[in-house]
């Protein structure tokens, strides 16, 4: 069953052996000689699950990875069981919000230890389960980066996505989000992170969010 | 919503960013009277923002004077004077903006400064009719997608190093093609790469949304000097390495968005396999695809004047003290309050 048909992958929902898999699929692209299509979708097929393994092996959940499948530029993961943060983060309690918050900015903080970028943190790319893990799901954009401004524009993103679906504590929430960060990788770390990203905010780029940044 | 203007307000746009200087004058209807450019041409190798600032500073009073002829009206009929503010090189950008104060200063008329990105997408949905689109602005200095949201051109991905026009002309120059007459390198590579069969891998640099060719281009090079495959073929496997990349990126601010028109401009807007790439995305997408014609995709003082008056029109003039160039100005630093409504 198609879940999702995105730019570059669609998402799919099947039995796999007796267990719930998500297939993701690179799909050919018509507008790319074939020797070029056919290098991008392995290399991308090949390359997520490592960073997928990556983060596992930094201690951030991630979905297994069960089969690569080169040829067809697909890849079958464990479904994770549970709900989008996005859609679970409205009904809960201050307190609730805070103590989730803080931990998903320590998976991030645990992610930028090890160099991994995820490249599209939003709040729903991280599935909530039943027993309170958070999962983080689609690697797609995910690169290997220590540098700076890489951290700073990966938290960005996360913020404009608590500022775009969560308005009404996106604000707590990032703070949130950066306690658990610098419990992760340290005061100073976290200071400079910070730092960079309003410097980032600044430089115009995201300047329809400028006013909500000052206040 | 347009209010009609009586058809004598007129706007005169200077453009000066880089290595042409061109005037072009505009009714506030949208009719262009006058679009003239003159190119500065470098001796060898690439611009030099001085020489190409001397060559804008000589040639000036000419083309206004040729704008007016072909305009058919008078200094006198101009309500307002633009100017491409920035982003660009300063000598170029300063010459442009002197020329730009003396006149709006002896005409009595107030002074707009247009960004030139903003003005590369008002002109393109000017003249081919896009309400709204995805736009891919490639040329010698710019590389960006970008859309409207809120009030600005967002950009959704942009290069993080050397435009894609650059990629190609350093490319051309080191592979020792010779420019003919008004042919631009990018031309010649399109010729070359028609010829190529044989695909070659070259890095293919996609981070996130944003694009880099600075290390293809490397490697292309290095490739070139080894001398083992043929130019045809490097021609046509950087183009369509550098295409895909563009196409992608493009694509999923497509997918993002939702819109449904994708708007092509730039110089290298002229490639006739970009062209075909991006028509098959917008057609997946049910998008419809527009290329802006070369006389409007090329640096022009029509954009300028346009962008002109729909800034004027929401009194976004400039005073005179306060008309300094801008080198980096970016494309989403411009609040663009006639869009949309
Ligand atoms: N291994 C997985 N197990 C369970 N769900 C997954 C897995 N991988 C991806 N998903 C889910 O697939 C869904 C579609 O992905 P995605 O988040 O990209 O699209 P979306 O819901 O439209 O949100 P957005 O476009 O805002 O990111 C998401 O709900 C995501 O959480
Ligand atoms: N057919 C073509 N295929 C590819 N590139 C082309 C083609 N024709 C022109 N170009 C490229 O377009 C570029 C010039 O475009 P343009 O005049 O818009 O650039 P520019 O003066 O640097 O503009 P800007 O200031 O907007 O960056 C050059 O890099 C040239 O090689």
């Amino acid at each position: 069953m198609l879940i999702k048909k995105g730019a570059e992958a669609s998402l799919y929902l099947e039995e796999w052996h007796n267990r719930k898999v998500i297939m993701k699929r690179r799909l050919p692209k018509k507008y790319r000689v074939p020797e070029l299509d056919k290098e991008i979708r392995s290399y991308r097929t090949i390359h997520e699950p490592q960073i997928i393994h990556r983060a596992k092996a930094a201690g951030v959940p991630t979905p297994t990875i069960f089969m690569v499948d080169i040829a067809e530029a697909t890849i079958v993961m464990e479904f994770i069981n549970g709900k989008q943060v996005k859609q679970v983060l409205d009904d809960f309690s201050a307190e609730e919000r805070r103590h989730l918050c803080c931990l998903i900015g320590n998976l991030i903080g645990r992610l930028h230890n090890r160099g991994i970028i995820h490249g599209d943190l939003t709040t729903s790319n991280m599935i909530l389960t039943p027993r309170g893990r958070v999962v983080f799901v689609d690697f797609g954009l995910s690169e290997h980066s220590i540098e700076l401004e890489t951290r700073g524009v990966d938290l960005h993103l996360m913020k404009t996505a608590f500022q775009s679906t969560h308005y009404k504590y996106a604000k707590e929430s990032f703070g949130m989000v950066m306690e658990g960060y610098a419990e992760a990788r340290g005061n100073e770390a976290a200071k400079h992170v910070l730092e960079k990203i309003r410097e980032i905010e600044k430089r115009g780029r995201y300047v329809s969010e400028r006013k909500e940044a000052e206040v | 919503m347009s209010t009609r203007h009586s058809a004598a307000s007129y706007c005169l746009g200077i453009e000066s960013t880089a290595d042409d200087f061109s005037v072009g004058i505009l009714s506030f209807d949208g009719d262009v009277l006058a679009n003239i450019i003159s190119a500065y041409i470098p001796e060898k190798g690439g611009i030099h923002p001085r020489e190409a600032a001397r060559h804008h500073a000589e040639v000036a009073g000419n083309i206004l004077e040729k704008a007016f002829q072909k305009a058919r009206i008078k200094p006198q009929d101009i309500q307002v004077v633009a100017f491409s503010q920035g982003p660009g090189m300063g000598p170029c950008l300063r010459t442009g903006a002197t020329a730009a104060r003396a006149l709006a200063a002896y005409l009595q008329v107030p002074l707009v400064g247009v960004n030139h990105c903003v003005a590369h997408i008002e002109i393109g949905k000017l003249v081919t009719g896009a309400k709204d689109p995805v736009t891919l602005y490639v040329s010698g200095g710019n590389t960006i997608v970008s859309a409207f949201e809120a009030g600005i051109y967002r950009i959704f991905g942009e290069t993080l190093d050397i435009a894609v026009g650059n990629c190609l002309d350093v490319f051309a120059r080191e592979a020792g093609l010779r420019q003919d007459e008004g042919v631009p390198f990018g031309a010649m590579v399109e010729k070359m790469a028609s010829q190529g069969q044989t695909f070659i891998s070259l890095p293919y640099t996609v981070k996130g949304m944003d694009l880099s060719f600075s290390g293809l281009l490397t490697a292309v090079i290095q490739l070139l000097h080894e001398g083992k495959h043929r130019l045809e073929d490097l021609c046509f496997s950087l183009q369509e390495t550098v295409f895909s990349m563009l196409t992608e990126v493009t694509e999923r601010a497509l997918a993002h968005t939702e819109k449904l028109e994708v708007l092509l401009t730039g110089g290298v807007a002229a490639n006739k396999r970009l062209q075909s790439m991006l028509s098959q995305i917008a057609d997946e997408h049910n998008a419809r695809f527009c290329v802006v014609p070369k006389e409007y995709a090329l640096d022009n003082g029509a954009m300028i004047a346009w962008t002109g008056i729909l800034a004027y029109q929401h009194n976004m003039t400039l005073p005179v003290e306060e008309s300094f160039v801008k080198l980096r100005w970016r494309l989403d630093e411009v609040y663009a309050p006639w869009v949309g409504g």
